[in-house]
């Protein structure tokens, strides 16, 4: 009796789970999977913060136990993997238009005609009435737009060029959407790191990061004009009503491009981990299966204190079940 | 078999009594040369094989990566062809590449910084190599009364050390390190005299734009550091290895230290000095990180030094890691065209050294 007791555990013992994806979610990842190697000592997690395309492409190949991608896989994507492929969404985030402009609000509002014209640069100085005509009782300084992009592939490109496209028909027809599109002006920064450094170190400066990095950098943030005409600011109760606003369905991939929730904030993703149907090691399948429930649960805890959104219990419910498609 | 060195000594008994010890004197057992052994034979042939064979691998490496990069760039290159090279748009969502922005980009940069950087690495070079320490601080001493303390003469030698130390460890320092000092630094600090520049001097089409953040002056400022201890170097090598008869003929003339310098030493130095200048080009063509950080990663061409800008190297940074099968192809095709002008920087720079050389030949 003893003695299988200690056999389970030798068997049980060194599981390494190798996964690659987004940087998105990183930083609640790293935290989960910490804590959880805390709890279960015998599973080790090694998660590579490489960007959602890489996570794609190593998933594809076979060489991790999991993805992580911001941006859902295609129907495309997914009849490559010929072990099947279980989506699984595991955190949302909000993002976010941060701003440097000495002399202006702190909680500056932007028409979605602003920040789509900003973006294209057909908006280029912060007193244009567009922008103007939005916020009054307040001057606007006539200093220069410099647009901030990200220079390098990412998720968080992906979903904030599929919102400007989902509301404004030059965009889609322009630069349209993609992990890295050919933006029209600005200047661009590598990762959200690059990208919140050239923010705060230019004046006029107004980029797209995670919320969870211009929180933590305390930058102002744009309060945006959703699709109900409502100005509203990113916190958690705008952006619960954004996922409220898309009902997941079956396959767990759910575009929320622009919610219609009047309470709304307009530019909100689920991020989703990327499981096979069939693993050939039990070993390995429990231990993602067993890190991924305490993420569900236990790690939701987590979310807000690292600026992401809880997932809604309806949600936690549904990506549960959707566990068991994994065998 | 006698050594002739023995039947030397027997001829002149008298001198060598007097100049060496006896024991010396006494006949040798051994000769003192013999011919190597076959082992000693098969050493040296096995040595100079691996020498060669290393260095042919180096060749043949150089000439794999050209192979590999090129075939993945094929597609590439029989899609985009000639159009590659002077469009303008990068757009992997359509399909659509170009690199224009990024050649002008990559070369308007290397040049730029190498410009400051070459002229600091040289006044850096002649200020270590030329003992204008040693006189600036000879004097001082004098001053003080320390000249001929014991101790104190080795000073400027240390302090030259100290410097010369210290610019190499400009090499040391990690790219990423050179780009985030260049956005919290360099940028704040230019920023100010750039845009007076733009408002005053606009019609110059080289400050036609106002610098907002990153542009090409920043980044070339941070790449004329990152050369600087290249250049210098390498340049203080070779300006201590002008022949001291050539300084003191200079004086001698009636030369003043500068004329000396300037006339003299400089130009015999030359040849090292325009090899550490193509070493430097090198190392600014390459550079990723830190222009990835400051250029500003912009598809745009300008003349003007406040602009934002793009560079192949960069390019190929931010893009690499999320491409898909047909941006891999144009990526590597704008790899190709990076070694392509890395390579014809090369033959221009040593053909430029093989001149400069043989002119100064001829005047010898």
């Amino acid at each position: 009796m003893g003695l299988t007791a200690w056999r389970d555990a030798a068997l049980a013992a060194d599981v390494t789970l190798q996964g690659t994806g987004a940087t998105f979610p990183a930083p609640l990842y790293q935290r989960w999977f910490t804590e959880y190697n805390k709890l279960h000592p015998e599973v080790q997690i090694n998660y590579q913060a490489l960007g959602s395309g890489a996570g794609v492409k190593q998933f594809q190949e076979g060489l991790v136990n999991f993805g992580a991608s911001d941006a859902a896989m295609t129907d495309e994507e997914i009849a490559a993997v010929k072990d099947g492929v279980v989506l699984l969404p595991m955190t949302a985030g909000s993002i976010v238009l941060a701003y440097n402009l000495p002399g202006g609000p702190p909680e500056l509002k932007l028409s979605r005609e602003a920040y789509v014209g900003i973006f294209l640069g057909t908006i280029t100085k912060w007193n244009d009435p567009k922008i103007a005509s939005a916020n009054p009782g307040v001057t606007l300084p006539d200093t220069k737009i410099t647009p901030v992009t990200r220079s390098d592939g990412s998720g968080t490109t992906f979903v904030f060029t599929q919102h400007l496209s989902a509301i404004s028909n030059e965009w889609k027809s322009g630069p349209g959407t993609g992990k890295s599109v050919n933006f029209p002006t600005g200047v661009g920064g590598k990762g959200n790191p690059g990208v919140t450094a050239l923010i705060k170190q230019t004046p006029g400066a107004i980029g797209y990061v995670e919320y969870g990095y211009a929180k933590q950098t305390n930058m102002p943030m744009a309060v945006l004009e959703n699709k109900s005409g409502q100005y509203v600011k990113a916190d958690r109760e705008s952006e619960k009503a954004a996922l409220s606003s898309v009902a997941l369905p079956p396959d767990l991939r759910a575009w929320i491009s622009d919610p219609a929730v009047p309470t709304a904030y307009p530019i909100v993703t689920y991020t989703w981990l990327l499981a096979y149907k069939k693993y050939a090691d039990p070993k390995v399948r429990d231990a993602l299966k067993g890190v991924i429930q305490y993420g569900l649960t236990e790690g939701q805890k987590f979310s807000e204190e690292l600026g992401y959104i809880a997932l809604p219990e309806s949600v936690v419910t549904a990506v549960s079940k959707a566990l068991d498609q994994i065998s | 078999m006698s050594p002739p060195e023995q039947s030397g000594a027997a001829a002149r008994p008298n001198r060598i009594a007097v100049t060496t010890p006896p024991a010396a004197t006494e006949p040798r057992d051994e000769p003192i040369s013999r011919p190597p052994s076959t082992m000693e034979v098969w050493a040296d042939r096995a040595f100079r094989a691996s020498t060669l064979v290393i260095a042919w691998a180096v060749v043949g490496l150089v000439l794999y990566v050209v192979w590999d990069i090129g075939s993945a760039a094929g597609p590439a290159i029989r899609d985009y062809g000639g159009a590659f090279l002077t469009g303008t748009t990068w757009d992997a969502n359509r399909n659509e590449f170009g690199i224009r922005p990024a050649i002008v980009g990559t070369v308007y940069t290397s040049f730029l910084g190498l410009a400051i950087g070459s002229a600091f690495g040289l006044a850096i070079a002649i200020f270590l190599s030329e003992g204008f320490l040693a006189s600036g601080l000879d004097g001082a001493l004098k001053v003080l009364g320390l000249a001929d303390r014991p101790g104190w003469a080795s000073v400027p030698g240390w302090i030259e050390d100290l410097l010369k130390t210290t610019v190499e460890l400009l090499a040391a320092v990690p790219s990423v390190v050179y780009g985030l000092w260049g956005i919290f630094v360099v940028i704040p600090l230019v920023r100010g005299p750039a845009n007076w520049l733009h408002d005053h001097l606009g019609w110059l089409p080289f400050f036609g734009t106002p610098l907002s953040g990153p542009g090409i002056l920043p980044a070339s400022l941070v790449l004329a550091i990152m050369v600087l201890p290249t250049i210098s170097a390498i340049s203080r090598d070779a300006l201590v290895e002008v022949p001291p008869k050539l300084r003191e003929a200079a004086f001698g003339l009636g030369a003043t230290r500068w004329e000396a310098i300037l006339a003299v030493i400089v130009p015999t130095a030359s040849t090292g000095i325009l090899g550490a200048i193509i070493l430097g080009f090198g190392r600014a063509l390459g550079e990723t990180m830190a222009l990835a950080m400051l250029a500003g990663n912009a598809n745009v061409i300008s003349w003007s030094m406040f602009s934002p800008a793009n560079t192949l190297a960069a390019l190929l940074a931010n893009h690499f890691p999320e491409a898909g099968t047909v941006e891999v192809g144009a990526l590597m095709y704008a790899a190709l065209v990076l070694l392509a002008i890395t390579l014809l920087v090369n033959i221009v720079g040593t053909t430029i050294v093989q001149r400069a050389d043989a002119a100064l030949k001829g005047l010898r």
